[in-house]
């Protein structure tokens, strides 16, 4: 019985630094589809780029691990309201096919340049040597990298929270998701609202890709291969929500784990099979407001 | 302007071509087909081959009679992807008419590769993958490299006069399921318990969650079996983040988990790991010093050869030494003989021959501890297990 617990606590600690990170990538993803009803495929690029820059940054800049951390999602937020104004406007008004399409061809693009800059192999920014070794908690000893994750993400998802459910920029948020018609009549500018939502989303990602390097390895093909897992974030949760994605993430980051713990031989069927039933009890998702 | 340079390119072209007749009319150019992992997450093991084979034709290693050419006809896999290496080795075949296909960095790739070259008649001389069976899959087939077994079937013996308890990770693809049958036989049959098995699906990144398991288990060692490269550095980092070896456990395995190349990027971790295998590229062999000193002098004094460079280079030294026994003209069959029993008495890993009965190689196999010689990080061969042959096939065909 003990032994069953401390794997409790094991799975419960490593799903919780995973699903993290995993929130800290998707729910831009999610605040964008609600938001302004665009199907962003190409959010983990953002993520990935993120990884990069903080790499880049490191290694050419010398920057300390902290500072780099913070710079990279800096550039990244600005770069993707460049992109956003330039490209992801044009296409507001368009079809979903539309949308799909050209988010696709921005993967590609991103993975081509990728490769051509960093090459196939996986890289991550090296950590500083306090986030080396264990720690201990509660009694149990975990590796240091990983409390930090999740004490990092932590705070980080509480001053998102405040921000949206507390602040003037959180109302005018989530009155544009609600009725964007309404929201514009009352002299909201949407426009504004909505590049400078898209590129909080765009640093949050580049914030979970760079801190989680060491969990999801950064490599050129990155968009495409985790694309799955934030769309399963995002489709648990519920779109346009900020509690759904997190309650998604930690879905899959301690199912995933427990799975790798428990039955490694069925890799991630099980997930996979209990995306399908929720989403067949709550099509909408979790949290997610029925159409 | 555009004229005028289209008749110097033509000049020079028809000049090629009379320098090519100039050669004597006995030339034989031999074509050889390489599939080898350029690009994708694992590239880096086949870059080991690409040094490798690279190396051994600059320095002239490749004596052949005059007139013989070899051409290498290079093709990239990208990875684990047996259904991409199946299509490369027919193009080779079929368009190239290659007379020799060879490399091949994973298991699943050689297989796929197999039945064409029974159907073609092609010698396929394997540079790396290790899984036991591949040679038994067509007769066209040897190996330079090794075989799983060769090396965790005497670390199951060795461990079990250490260690009362084991836990076996290894990669969920065939080179894993053999070192954990390897060793798990070995390591029971002499008295030890293997209190769990886990099977991780490659390539991994994240080894957290399997370690944890691991170290929840508590037992005396653990035997690991991941590929070489990138993947075994990220293995190490979750074993040191997890702190397994201050838990008391001892990591031992196939010495892919401490490849020679990535060393220096696994920091203290692998201080003390113990490892069975046939190449170190600190073995102090005298061939093994040369080799690792014109290696080192071509790509960088941080640059290690390791196992997958020297299969490829002894896989060079086969395929030169059959192709002059032939004079340049190779007959499938002829080559296959010639392979069959093949020595080489002074390969940087020992002497090493391939077994006439089953094609695959016979060499030494080491018992290695990995730690700091001289500041560097270094596998340092303790005990030799001389001329094992591939267990796996011992016991199935006795």
């Amino acid at each position: 019985m003990d032994a069953f617990l401390a794997s409790l606590f094991s799975i419960a600690f490593h799903g919780l630094a995973y699903g993290m990170i995993l929130y800290a990538i998707s729910v831009g993803l999610s605040v964008t589809m609600g938001l302004m009803g665009f199907v962003n495929l190409a959010h983990g690029v953002f993520a990935m780029a993120g990884g990069y820059l903080m790499y880049t940054v490191m290694d050419r800049l010398g920057l300390p691990w902290l500072p780099a951390l913070v710079v990279a999602c800096v550039i990244v937020a600005l770069g993707s309201m460049v992109l956003e104004r330039l490209l992801y406007a044009r296409l507001y008004k368009a079809g979903e096919l539309e949308q799909v399409l050209f988010t696709i061809g921005l993967i590609f693009v991103a993975v081509a340049l990728a490769r051509l800059a960093y090459g196939t192999l996986p890289l991550a920014a090296p950590l500083p040597d306090y986030m080396k070794g264990q720690t201990e908690v509660f009694g149990r000893s975990f590796p240091t990298y990983r409390v930090v994750v999740i004490a990092v993400s932590a705070v980080l998802t509480a001053v998102l929270w405040f921000g949206v459910e507390r602040t003037r920029w959180g109302a005018m948020v989530r009155a544009a998701v609600d009725n964007r018609a309404m929201a514009q009549a009352v002299g909201i500018n949407t426009g504004v609202l909505f590049t400078l939502t898209f590129a909080l989303g765009s640093g949050l990602a580049a914030f979970g890709g760079a801190l989680g390097a060491d969990l999801i390895a950064i490599t050129p093909t990155y968009p495409f291969e985790q694309l799955v897992y934030f769309l399963v974030v995002v489709a648990i949760g519920g779109l346009g929500t900020l509690r759904g994605p997190f309650l998604g993430a930690l879905f899959i980051g301690i199912g995933d784990t427990a799975c790798k713990y428990w039955v490694p031989e069925f890799g991630a069927f099980f997930i996979f099979v209990a995306t399908m039933a929720i989403l067949l009890w709550r099509p909408q998702g979790l949290l997610g407001r029925a159409q | 302007m555009t004229i005028r340079r289209h008749a110097v390119l033509t000049i020079a072209a028809a000049l090629c071509g009379a320098m090519a007749v100039a050669v004597p009319a006995s030339a034989q150019t031999v074509k050889i087909g390489l599939i080898n992992t350029y690009s994708g997450p694992m590239a880096s093991n086949g870059d080991q081959i690409e040094k490798a084979i690279n190396l051994f034709m600059k320095l002239g290693q490749c004596k052949l009679p005059p007139g013989v050419n070899l051409e290498i006809i290079k093709r990239d896999d990208t990875g684990i992807n047996p259904e991409t290496a199946k299509r490369l080795a027919q193009e080779l075949i079929v368009r190239d008419k290659v007379q020799m296909i060879t490399g091949v960095v994973w298991t699943p790739n050689a297989l796929s590769i197999a039945p064409l070259v029974t159907e073609a008649k092609v010698p396929f001389i394997i540079m790396n993958a290790g899984t036991a069976m591949i040679t038994e899959r067509s007769p066209y087939i040897a190996r330079t490299s090794f075989t799983l077994w060769q090396s965790s079937y005497p670390m199951g013996t060795w461990a079990a006069k250490r260690f009362k308890t084991a836990y076996v990770a290894v990669a969920d693809f065939g080179p894993g399921h053999d070192a954990q049958e390897a060793f798990t036989r070995a390591f029971t049959a002499a008295g030890g318990k293997v209190i769990g098995t886990v099977r991780m699906p490659p390539p991994t990144s994240d080894f957290a969650p399997f370690l944890q398991r691991v170290k929840d288990a508590k037992p005396d060692t653990l035997f690991v079996f991941v590929p070489a490269g990138k993947s075994a550095t990220a293995f190490m980092k979750g074993f040191g983040d997890l702190g397994l070896g201050q838990a008391g456990i001892k990591l031992i395995g196939p010495g892919d988990i401490v490849t020679d190349e990535e060393l220096p990027n696994m920091g203290d971790v692998p201080s003390g790991v113990m490892t069975m295998f046939h190449y170190s590229a600190a073995g102090d062999r005298p061939a093994n010093k040369s080799f690792v000193a014109a290696y080192q002098k071509e790509y960088g004094p941080n640059a290690w050869p390791n196992f997958i460079s020297v299969g490829a280079w002894d896989g060079m030294q086969a395929i030169c030494d059959v192709v002059r026994a032939q004079g340049g003209k190779v007959d499938a069959d002829k080559t296959m003989l010639l392979l069959r029993g093949w020595k080489n008495p002074n390969s940087p890993r020992g002497p090493i021959e391939i077994d006439p009965r089953t094609r695959d190689i016979v060499q030494n196999e080491y018992v290695r501890e990995t730690k700091r010689v001289g500041g560097i990080m270094k596998n340092v061969e303790l005990e030799t297990f001389p001329m094992v042959k591939d267990p796996w096939k011992e016991f199935t065909q006795k």
